[in-house]
């Protein structure tokens, strides 16, 4: 095993004319969890939309899982990259036509082949460890805003992802839904079979110094301070 | 308004200081038509003859644009005084207003493709022949064993028959000698199957005005201006002599029947009908034809709006302009047109029958539309479900096919019904290319009935039965596919807030 799954080389992005990273270097040893802060525009979710090919690097480079993410990225590389760095975003985005059972199985299925009897199976695991194992049959807008959370967590998870990049996890959670979900998170890196890894971020300190081995702060696209 | 006032008799005609006579440009030439060198004039041999006789009457002719198949009735409404226009002499329209005394003797030619061996209607029996809707011919078809094809312009049933689409045509001499026999693919048979008088036709309650027709008439004959104009319009011929005795005052019914061995030209005899179990039965008919046709097109419209929508919102420039224009041109030109090119304009190019035409025509049109529907439904899925699809590993096609597309779907669902049950009711435009449909049905049967009540009501209400069920089976759909109100969902999160 490698001493890390994330390593940034010098990594730069930008928008136009606005400069958004600046020569970013950094690492994160598997199994980590790491937060990363800043003011709004500092480029936080820049980064993170950059380690999943979401937003192409215009300098530098990315290694994240095994892979390496340059500025010229296939379709095929992405589909592979995204098999083993999952994403949760700030607003959940469930499939709405879809169950909750169907939101997890549906890319084990398709993008993996995975029988639908092995993904239904993974797919309830997730569920019972997010403790809402009784709502497989759920229709996404039948539950709460941090069962919503619960599910983006499980779904991500279901294709068995080494990275887990999530976006303001709890910005839309009441506090009580919040300890709930970092109580899940936590308990999903404890118990996973391979290590997890987590980089989130957040507005919420309380969030990141409770829950993170590591705190990254960027100020104006320049990764300023790391925190242990 | 002049053209709203009562049909009027001699005297309502005088005080006007015109004639008002009805008929159709479309009907072309020789008999009335627009001059192609100054458009809005008209030319034919009866503006000549209307001309004359108004002359006769010492008022001013005037003409009134009128479809063809509904003169009897505008005449009725009072839209105009007479109808000069072609208008066969027969039992029923005797019956239901006033004819004149005959100012031209036409005979029902039949016309085949130059290879065949048919010799005489009797050969046809079972085979497709096609006439004009309305006229005698139709009627001697009708009462023949052959299947009548309905058209409602003169050169259509020439172009189909020489492509082979039907068997032969019968129609008057005088459209089968300008439009039909000059064809090289075209044969005429040299005996008439019948032959009848062209007549004027005037109000119930003008017997003065239909005196004063007949006497000017006459005068037309003897004094040769009829024959003059007849000669100029090549109209002249053998088939004229009868009706010279005629002019010496025989009457002229017993005259045409006389003349030989022909058929009568009206098969019917007793015109007075009503609704029955027969009309019933060729209605559903009709319903059946418009239903599975709009089933089929529908069936075909859909993807082929879908693939549009797709190809404009998710593929480079030329796709995006291919699309575009595609959905542009299509909705842009009446869907009329539309079924007229395919089934004329392009039949050298494709032969297509008169279904397939029309299921392909409306498929086409339609396509435009539901590829409007399916953009904009494809484009109210928010980005973010395109993103958490990528996010999870699916490619950019799995992620509208699993993820964007559903979706869609159901967005559009609304839209979808309301075009179908459009489409259910504009597939009373392919009568236009022969298909006897719903609509059709009705038209005929009105005319034969002389009752628009009864036909229309039935046909709404097939109309009806074919539209409400879908619409309340789509709402039912929608329904079930509508996420459940988030009712449960409160209780969980509501008590930190």
């Amino acid at each position: 095993m490698s001493d890390h799954v994330i390593r940034l080389e010098g990594v730069g992005k930008r928008f136009g004319a606005r400069q958004v990273l600046r020569g970013i270097d950094a690492e994160v040893r598997p199994g980590a969890i790491v937060s990363l802060v800043g003011a709004s525009g500092s480029g936080k979710t820049t980064l993170l939309r950059c380690l999943n090919g979401f937003e192409t690097i215009d300098a530098g480079r990315i290694q994240i899982a095994g892979h390496t993410v340059g500025p010229d990225l296939s379709d095929a590389s992405l589909t592979l990259l995204r098999a083993d760095v999952g994403m949760v975003f700030q607003d959940y985005q469930l499939f709405p036509h879809l169950s909750v059972l169907d939101n997890l199985c549906l890319a084990p299925q398709v993008v993996r082949q995975v029988t639908r009897p092995e993904a239904e199976r993974r797919a309830r695991e997730l569920l019972e460890q997010v403790g809402l194992g009784d709502r497989h049959g759920a229709r996404p807008s039948e539950l709460s805003g941090g069962q919503k959370q619960r599910v983006a967590l499980a779904r991500a998870l279901a294709q068995d992802v080494e990275v887990l990049l999530l976006d303001e996890p709890t910005s839309a959670l009441d506090a009580r839904t919040r300890d709930e979900i970092i109580g899940i998170l936590r308990g999903l890196v404890k118990g996973a079979a391979a290590p997890l890894t987590l980089l989130l971020v957040t507005h919420d300190l309380h969030l990141a110094e409770t829950l993170s081995d590591e705190v990254w702060t960027l100020v104006e696209g320049r990764l300023t301070q790391v925190a242990t | 308004m002049a053209s709203l006032a009562q049909a009027g008799d001699l005297d309502d005609v005088k005080r006007r200081g015109e004639l008002r006579w009805g008929g159709d440009l479309q009907g072309g030439e020789p008999y009335v038509f627009e001059d192609e060198q100054r458009p809005g004039e008209r030319q034919g041999f009866e503006v000549e003859i209307a001309d004359a006789l108004a002359r006769e009457l010492g008022v001013r002719a005037r003409f009134m644009q009128n479809d063809w198949s509904n003169l009897v009735p505008a005449l009725e409404r009072g839209d105009f005084d007479v109808i000069l226009n072609g208008l066969e002499e027969t039992a029923e329209r005797r019956a239901r207003i006033r004819l004149s005394l005959p100012y031209y003797t036409y005979g029902e030619t039949l016309a085949v493709r130059a290879d065949s061996a048919v010799t005489k209607l009797a050969d046809l029996a079972g085979r497709r022949v096609g006439t004009l809707n309305q006229t005698v011919a139709s009627d001697i078809l009708e009462a023949s064993r052959v299947e009548v094809v309905l058209y409602e312009g003169q050169q259509e049933p020439y172009l189909d028959l020489a492509r082979g689409r039907t068997e032969a045509v019968l129609l008057d001499h005088v459209i089968a000698d300008r439009y039909g026999c000059p064809l090289k693919e075209l044969r005429c048979l040299p005996d008439d199957v019948a032959r009848g008088h062209y007549v004027l036709g005037m109000g119930k309650d003008a017997p003065a005005l239909q005196g004063a027709v007949n006497q000017a008439l006459l005068r037309l004959r003897q004094t040769g201006e009829l024959e003059r104009i007849l000669r100029r319009w090549k109209l002249w011929d053998a088939r004229q002599q009868p009706v010279e005795a005629a002019a010496a005052g025989a009457p002229s019914v017993s005259v045409a029947r006389g003349a030989g061995a022909l058929p009568s030209p009206s098969p019917s005899n007793a015109p007075a009908r009503h609704f029955g179990a027969g009309h019933a039965l060729l209605f559903v008919k009709g319903a059946l034809v418009t239903l599975l046709i709009s089933l089929l097109s529908f069936a075909l419209a859909s993807p082929l709006g879908i693939a549009l929508a797709t190809l404009r919102l998710y593929t480079g420039r030329p796709g995006r302009w291919l699309a575009a224009a595609y959905v542009e041109v299509f909705r842009g030109t009446p869907l009329l047109l539309q079924l007229y090119v395919l089934y004329f304009g392009l039949a050298d190019v494709v032969r297509l029958g008169p279904i397939t035409a029309a299921v392909l025509g409306l498929a086409l049109n339609y396509g435009a539309y539901e590829a409007e529907v399916y953009r904009g439904a494809l484009s109210s899925v928010p980005h973010g479900q395109t993103e958490a699809a990528r996010a999870l590993g699916l490619s950019r096609w799995q992620a509208l096919r699993h993820v964007v597309f559903p979706q869609a779907l159901r967005t559009a669902l609304p839209a979808v019904t309301n075009d179908f049950v459009a489409l259910l009711k504009d597939s009373s435009l392919i009568s236009v290319i022969t298909v006897v449909e719903l609509t059709k049905r009705m038209t005929i049967v009105a005319v034969e009935l002389r009752d628009w009540v009864t036909p229309g009501l039935m046909c709404a209400a097939l109309y009806f039965m074919l539209s409400f069920p879908l619409a309340r089976w789509a709402r039912r759909i929608e329904r079930s596919l509508e996420p459940a109100r988030p009712a449960a969902a409160e209780s969980t999160t509501g008590g930190a807030a």
